[in-house]
């Protein structure tokens, strides 16, 4: 390993917006005033909120030094596992910003909106045919969403069934928002344990699973990375006694143009396009979470619907069974377009190529650190692969010293302590856009780790010093909590 | 394709590595009976050249302002987005960042969160401010959700000048769970009539919305006092246009505990009603059951300020299936454009923009009751108000379309009895010559 690629160069200071400024100035340019004043009921008016006052320049000067505090996709290799951090294609951002879509009012009528509702009806196409699922609804505004859209399709289902259910199965290795969507629906979650191998098994789904079981959610490939092999067991288990099958699709990134869903015995799934489809994370959202379904869930699906007929496109909310609405208009419209970008710039083959491409990448930083990281499952992996702390534990070194110094070689560390059934869990997933250089760059690092780890663990107690900042308390954080200036 | 750098020759290198034949060798370990039979049907991919000239046709089928003029708001509003705000969100640290759950390499992220939670705090006149929800609708039904979780009551009642297609969303979330949703009429002069509400301990809360979707500016502080009848219910109070606060008294000031709703207006583009903001504050004593990501000062191992994410012992990837909400990505970027164009606009621009934005609504207003047209809501509004053209109208609105002028939104079919009533708005962006424009138009 030659110089890590981290280094500090020239990071300024700023402070707080409040903290700078001078009462009147302004960065907007307002319109000239071209109306005459007129009083408001001076019951109804406040004092203007106590925002400073600050000039074009030093807005323009803070945001940019906040945004050089920040590591990005396109500031370097960013394998955080479940997260598929790929390459925001810069096309999509243009696509997007386009006066037409930017411009577009919600509540317009139909005949103004087809270029918009083309796009949407499109992508639900699309959506459908890359996961094998009927049909689609692409209201929910990130992968939580989905979920919670989920239940509510299962618990509407069972209603119109007449026999409404109260419990829902979900294995160990499930993300926290499964549990947490399931309960919002009023489900009572039911744990299972994952196997030896890491997979779910369908004796202990079967010992679990009852009349008054409403489904179960399989997140597969499962946050081991890992692809459920006994899949269709489950699920036909769960179909015996008349459940349903939810399927957290965060994790799609590895098996688009390989595996059909709906043959896979799902009944709803989510797609995750700020993963799977590229676009962009921001800092947390917005992301949009749509959920694919079988023909016997669709009528259930939430409102307003895009319908097309003779070319010409029509939002529908004549579903009587439907379960309602989850968006005050149609989702996350703006990442809709990025990811149809995504889809139309790509094709079948490249879809199919990418998630190729992501699990060779895996499976390469598997068997290359398989010796100097404990590999929580050696068996062959998907678009991700966990290790943990194991090895380097005798010399009191944890996931989250090797994270932080991760970053002092210009890494974004990979996800750490999930999934929860692996102790001290390092979740690596490079996904397909990150070259063959910088994914042996990236190992070399986790190797020279390990090394340090070793020789001079404390390199990694003190990491990260580069930064901006070095570790911060988060105890006090949450003991006193400041959360307004 | 641009976006997959490897090489044939160094795919096959990291096959031998892996031990496996070919690609397909990678999916071993998928069983036969879950494999896609054929090849995905799916258009043949573009060029970069091409999809701008599809993309280009697409936006083209789509009427948007400024070709369009488009008198309507309804949760949607035209709002001037200064260059720099634009250039500052094209700046792809902030918008190809994950979560920041890594604090050190994270800090641009949340110090512009902990900036943005200030200014919302400041500008509704409450404590805590969260990191967003997905918009106005899902943020009203998140705080009905957490009213019924703080005082464990099973039944909130909102008013039916509350956002429609708002409610609806409520109703979605809160029906699973069966709790229920009370309907409060508006009065004769486009307010909430609580005159019929009862005993309010009957409610965990009561949700009102101030400007209202009729444009009306309720009582606050009226309304706050009855909902206080009991001391336990929470008063919550949403909006769609949060830019009238830089006018009207703040909700907390007038006792909202949970204000909430849509943050669009600040400087995000309409986007055909997504991505948005929900904007969620609260009480300070109400911190712990909220939902959403908060951020929260600190200082680092040499004693320096910094910001993390904090009280995550609420949220879902601690607590599962006991957390307050299931939300885990929210619309980060979209606080990082507001808190950019608040920080633009400053106190002083606020407030100006505001006031400017309540006289052209009084303009075209008082133009267009002049002209004979009724409006039937004598309340004070904002920059949206409901009138009340002749029967037949629907042919001229149409009609109207053609020459590239949106005459508002129609409310029969959100409220019955609202038919021949059309909703309008006129912001900053609407010359007095549009107005005029419109007036003669919807009269001729």
């Amino acid at each position: 390993m030659n110089e890590p690629a981290g280094t500090t160069g020239l990071v300024f200071n700023e402070p707080l917006l409040w903290e700078k400024g001078a009462p009147g100035r302004c960065g907007v340019s307002l319109p000239q005033r071209d109306v005459p004043a007129s009083p408001l009921d001076s019951a109804l008016t406040g004092d203007a909120p106590d925002f400073p006052d600050l000039s074009e320049i030093d807005v323009i000067r803070h945001f940019t030094r906040l945004s050089q505090w920040n590591f990005g996709v396109d500031s370097g290799m960013y394998p955080l596992g479940s997260c598929t951090m790929k390459y925001n294609p810069k096309t999509n951002e243009r696509q997007a910003a386009l006066a037409g879509f930017c411009g577009a009012h919600p509540l317009m009528p139909e005949s103004l909106a087809q270029g918009v509702l083309k796009i949407m009806f499109e992508l639900q196409q699309y959506l459908a045919e890359i996961t094998g699922m009927h049909a689609v609804t692409l209201q929910p505004a990130a992968g939580s969403q989905g979920e919670l859209t989920g239940m509510m399709l299962f618990a509407a289902y069972h209603r119109s069934q007449g026999a409404p259910r109260k419990k829902i199965i979900i294995p160990d290795s499930a993300h926290g928002t499964n549990p947490a969507s399931a309960a919002l629906c009023g489900f009572k979650p039911v744990a299972v344990k994952s196997d030896e191998n890491g997979l779910l098994s369908p004796q202990a789904v079967k010992a679990v699973m009852d009349t008054d079981t409403a489904g179960i959610m399989i997140t597969n490939p499962n946050t081991l990375g890992l692809f459920e092999e006994h899949i269709r067991q489950v699920a036909d288990i769960v179909h015996a006694k008349g459940g349903l099958v939810y399927g957290d699709g965060a994790n799609m990134n590895a098996i688009m143009g390989i595996v059909d869903m709906a043959q896979t015995g799902f009944d709803a799934m989510h797609l995750n396009l700020h993963k799977t489809f590229s676009t962009p994370h921001g800092g947390g959202g917005p992301g949009s979470g749509p959920v694919c379904v079988t023909r016997a869930l669709e009528p259930f699906l939430p409102v307003p619907r895009v319908l097309e007929a003779g070319g010409r496109y029509t939002l529908s909310d004549d579903f009587p069974q439907s379960i309602g609405k989850l968006h005050a208009f149609y989702g996350n419209f703006g990442i809709l377009i990025r990811a149809y970008s995504y889809i139309r710039s790509m094709g079948a083959a490249n879809l199919k190529k990418a998630s190729q491409l992501a699990v060779l990448n895996a499976n390469y930083i598997k068997e290359r650190l398989k010796g100097t990281y404990h590999l929580a499952y050696d068996r062959p992996c998907m678009h991700e692969c966990v290790f943990s702390d194991k090895y380097q534990e005798a010399h009191h070194v944890t996931t989250l010293d090797i994270a932080k110094r991760l970053m002092e070689y210009g890494f974004h560390p990979p996800t750490i302590y999930f999934p929860l059934v692996v102790h001290g869990a390092i979740m690596i997933e490079p996904t397909e856009t990150e070259c063959r250089q910088d994914i042996d760059r990236f190992i070399e690092a986790m190797q020279a780790i390990a090394r340090e780890a070793e020789e001079s663990p404390e390199l990694l107690h003190a990491a990260p010093r580069i930064p901006k900042v070095r570790r911060l308390d988060e105890t006090l954080a949450a003991r006193k909590p400041c959360l307004a200036g | 394709m641009r976006y997959l750098p490897h090489t044939d020759e160094e795919i096959r290198d990291m096959l031998q590595v892996v031990g496996a034949a070919d690609l397909d060798g990678l999916f071993a370990s998928i069983p036969r009976n879950c494999r896609r039979s054929g090849d995905m049907d799916l258009p043949e991919a573009m060029s970069e050249w091409d999809l701008n000239r599809h993309m280009n046709h697409l936006a083209a089928a789509t009427a948007a302002t400024p070709e369009y003029r488009i008198f309507m708001g309804a949760g949607s509003y035209d709002h001037f987005i200064p260059a720099a705000t634009t250039y500052l969100m094209g700046r792809s640290e902030f918008s190809t960042a994950y979560t920041p759950y890594q604090p050190e390499i994270s800090q641009g992220t949340l110090q512009a969160i902990y900036e943005y939670q200030t200014f919302i705090t400041r500008l509704l006149g409450l404590d805590v401010a969260n990191a967003s929800m997905y918009d106005g609708a899902s943020a009203l039904a998140e705080a009905l959700l957490m009213a019924i979780r703080i005082t464990k009551r099973r039944k909130v009642a909102v008013s039916t000048a509350v956002h429609p297609l708002y409610r609806k969303v409520a109703a979605t979330y809160l029906s699973p769970a069966e709790f229920d949703i009370v309907e409060i009429p508006y009065g004769s002069d486009g307010r909430t009539d609580l005159g019929g509400l009862g005993n309010p301990a009957d409610f965990a809360a009561v949700a009102v919305q101030s400007p209202n979707f009729f444009g009306c500016i309720e009582d606050l502080q009226a309304l706050g006092q009855a909902i206080h009848g009991d001391p336990k219910t929470l008063m919550v109070t949403c909006f769609s246009e949060p830019l009238a606060y830089g006018l009207l008294k703040s909700p907390g000031s007038c006792g909202a505990d949970i204000a909430c709703g849509e943050g669009q207006s600040f400087g995000i583009p309409r986007s055909f009603g997504g991505p948005g903001l929900g904007i969620f504050a609260a009480r300070r004593q109400f911190v712990r059951s909220m939902p959403g990501r908060l951020v929260g000062q600190t200082v680092d191992k040499d004693g320096k300020r910094g910001f993390v994410l904090t009280l995550a012992t609420r949220e879902q990837h601690i607590r599962r299936e006991r957390a307050t909400s299931n939300i885990c990505s929210n619309q980060g970027l979209c606080l990082t454009n507001a808190i950019i164009y608040l920080a633009s606009l400053g106190g002083s621009g606020i407030r100006a923009l505001a006031r400017l934005n309540h006289d052209k609504a009084e303009y075209l207003k008082a133009a267009l009751k002049k002209a004979g047209v009724a409006v039937p809501f004598e309340s004070p509004t904002f920059n949206e108000f409901v009138v009340q053209f002749p029967p037949g109208f629907a042919d001229t609105h149409a009609r109207l379309l053609a020459k590239k002028i949106v005459a508002g939104l129609p409310l029969g079919a959100y409220y019955k009895e609202l038919a021949d009533h059309y909703l309008l708005c006129a912001t900053e962006t609407c010359t007095a010559e549009d107005l005029d424009r419109l007036v003669k138009e919807v009269t001729s």
